[in-house]
């Protein structure tokens, strides 16, 4: 399907320096992204202009600043109840973060052992483990929340609980499939001969050999927890008012879309940022740390 | 073959009874429902009556047994609001839903399809860099989101299609764009991975050696193979399209089970929101083993390995 091809080595030189800049920044933005992102959480109370709660009725709808009739007091802007757009999203910003390190500790922790397990020991553990894990793969996470928070009532909890309670499948998936393969490796099958307990394999010898997927993994699910996590409150199953989620922020904003686009739009901006940056700093690392798993 | 497909439905079995039990223990933890009923007027006599009415005098396990016998019939209990079978609601509402999801997931496919193969095909081209682009938008940007900014782009400011509502070919046009946006990336990448790992195939090279043209290459021999992939995300898939049909409903005010169901969460109406997980539930279980038994059925393997 080709003819012959002339190459142009300058040609070449130019795309594989263009790739490796390219390639740069799609670390660096990112990490840059997060680390404000970071920053904002932790100092919140101390960067945002106003209260997140601060209600000011002779305030409300206030346009953005670079927009008529926006002044510089309000930066981004005020919502129905003339609460600071800035003020609440820094505070989002806190939110999401806590939301997501609890969730990826607790579904990152169970997941993993789970996979170690299933993958070593093999057989109808495995069997019985990986069962459950597809059920629990095509089950879908709002339904969960949605039924925790009719039950116990929706809040910070019930969102960490309902997101963690199928979280751990895809983690034991990907774990399981590297145990299966370190289960035969030379290294182990000497630990077994020496007579090493399976725990101690399973702790001494597998685990450091699954770092780097983890690694990857969780990275990749930072990504993942903030947009449920948004949804879930966008749904009015997640964070309730009047706590400052960019969920529910966007929310907030719907009924008036036609009047005050800015209360809707930052929000849902600002979780698109994040999460591009999560999943960009994820593929990186795939990319550094693990090439085989590219293709996923 | 039969024996691999009564372990799976054996297993589904299992499974379901899992899913109840689960269920059930989550009511008995939310609290005592004649909570509800509690007013300043009733008297310690109309609670016990009530709670003969509701079978909750019974023990444990004899309650579980009327749960599940009821459910076995068809009977998901009554609405605390509305005080009509939670079944009948349901059913009212499923059309609406079916329609949206159908449709969505159908437009989304035939331009995941054709998204994915042409990545694939042209790999590395500016074509592949923009489909690639769509697909991270596509997983990073929130869907409903997405939605509420389309409203204010096609509703408010050009008015061309509404904002709300079902009935004409119009009302569908946003819903199924903000599903199929939602779905799309997913699709699009299983395609195109996969579609990559069978161009690479032998066979492949075969088909092309003997002369065949791309066209024929491509969507006859590569596609077929490359369609068995997906098929075994079906369960995720299908997980996407019931998030993608409740986020959709909400912001389109559309009458299908998802809006049913958050309109519950929100009037704290239980019985509801357990009925529509109880019927998700079964779909996933039966999705599942309906793809188990298609793949063990295509890829011979599989059948010999589980056994």
């Amino acid at each position: 399907m080709d003819t012959t091809k002339v190459i142009d080595w300058d040609k070449v030189g130019r795309d594989a320096q263009q790739k490796r800049i390219f390639t740069q920044l799609t670390f660096i933005i990112p990490v840059a992204v997060l680390f404000v992102m970071v920053i904002l959480a932790i100092f919140a109370p101390l960067l945002a202009p106003y209260p997140y709660d601060q209600i000011a009725m002779s305030d409300r709808l206030m346009a953005p600043f670079f927009m008529d009739g926006g002044s510089t007091s309000h930066i981004l802007g005020t919502d129905n109840m003339g609460r600071d757009i800035l003020s609440r999203l820094i505070y989002g910003a806190q939110i999401s973060l806590s939301v997501a390190v609890m969730v990826i500790a607790i579904t990152a922790g169970i997941g993993t052992a789970l996979g170690i397990v299933s993958g070593y020991i093999g057989g109808r553990t495995d069997a019985f483990l990986m069962r459950i894990t597809d059920i629990s793969l095509a089950f879908p996470a709002i339904l969960i929340a949605i039924l925790l928070a009719a039950t116990i009532g929706p809040g910070y909890w019930t969102v960490v609980i309902a997101l963690s309670f199928l979280g751990w499948a895809p983690y034991a998936r990907l774990i399981r499939g590297e145990a299966l393969k370190l289960r035969e490796a030379d290294f182990v099958a000497q630990a077994r001969i020496i007579g090493t307990s399976p725990m101690r394999v399973m702790i001494r010898h597998i685990f450091p050999n699954i770092i780097n997927p983890l690694i990857i993994m969780v990275t990749l699910s930072v990504g993942m927890v903030i947009l449920t996590e948004a949804i879930l409150s966008y749904l009015g199953a997640g964070i309730p008012a009047p706590a400052a989620s960019w969920g529910n922020m966007v929310n907030d904003g719907r009924t008036y879309i036609d009047t005050a686009w800015w209360i809707s739009f930052f929000p849902g901006a600002a979780i698109g940022l994040v999460v591009l940056a999560g999943n960009f700093l994820g593929d990186w690392l795939r990319d550094k740390l693990d090439p085989r798993l590219r293709q996923i | 073959m039969t024996r691999f497909i009564i372990v799976r439905v054996l297993q589904s079995f299992v499974a379901l009874i899992g899913i109840s039990i689960l269920i059930f223990v989550l009511v008995r933890a939310s609290g005592d429902p004649t909570d509800l009923y509690r007013t300043s007027m009733t008297s310690e006599e109309d609670i016990a009556r009530i709670r003969h009415n509701l079978g909750l005098d019974k023990s444990i396990p004899e309650q579980y047994w009327i749960f599940v016998t009821g459910l076995a019939q068809g009977d998901l209990g009554e609405s605390l609001v509305k005080h009509r079978p939670v079944t009948d609601m349901i059913m009212e509402r499923l059309p609406n839903t079916l329609s949206l999801a159908v449709s969505s997931f159908f437009v989304s496919m035939l331009l995941a399809l054709f998204l994915g193969i042409l990545g694939a095909t042209r790999r590395d081209t500016f074509l592949d860099n923009g489909v690639k682009f769509i697909a991270i938008l596509g997983q990073a940007l929130p869907g409903f989101w997405v939605a509420i900014m389309a409203i204010l782009v096609f509703s408010v400011y050009w008015q061309i299609f509404p904002a709300s509502g079902t009935g004409s070919f119009m009302h569908y046009v946003l819903p199924v764009g903000t599903m199929a946006f939602f779905l799309l990336p997913g699709m699009m990448r299983l395609v195109r991975s996969s579609m990559l790992d069978v161009l690479d195939s032998d066979y492949i090279k075969l088909a092309r050696i003997k002369g065949l043209p791309d066209r024929i290459v491509i969507w006859k021999h590569a596609l077929r193979n490359a369609l068995i992939a997906p098929l075994t995300a079906a369960g995720m898939l299908f997980a996407m399209l019931i998030t993608g049909a409740v986020v959709t409903e909400q912001v389109f005010a559309w009458p299908g089970i998802g809006r049913l169901m958050l309109e519950a969460l929100w009037s704290r109406d239980f019985p509801i929101v357990q009925g529509v997980t109880l019927l998700v539930a079964v779909a996933v279980l039966l999705i599942n083993l309906l793809v188990d038994i298609l793949y063990a059925y295509i890829d011979p393997q599989i059948r010999y390995q589980q056994m």
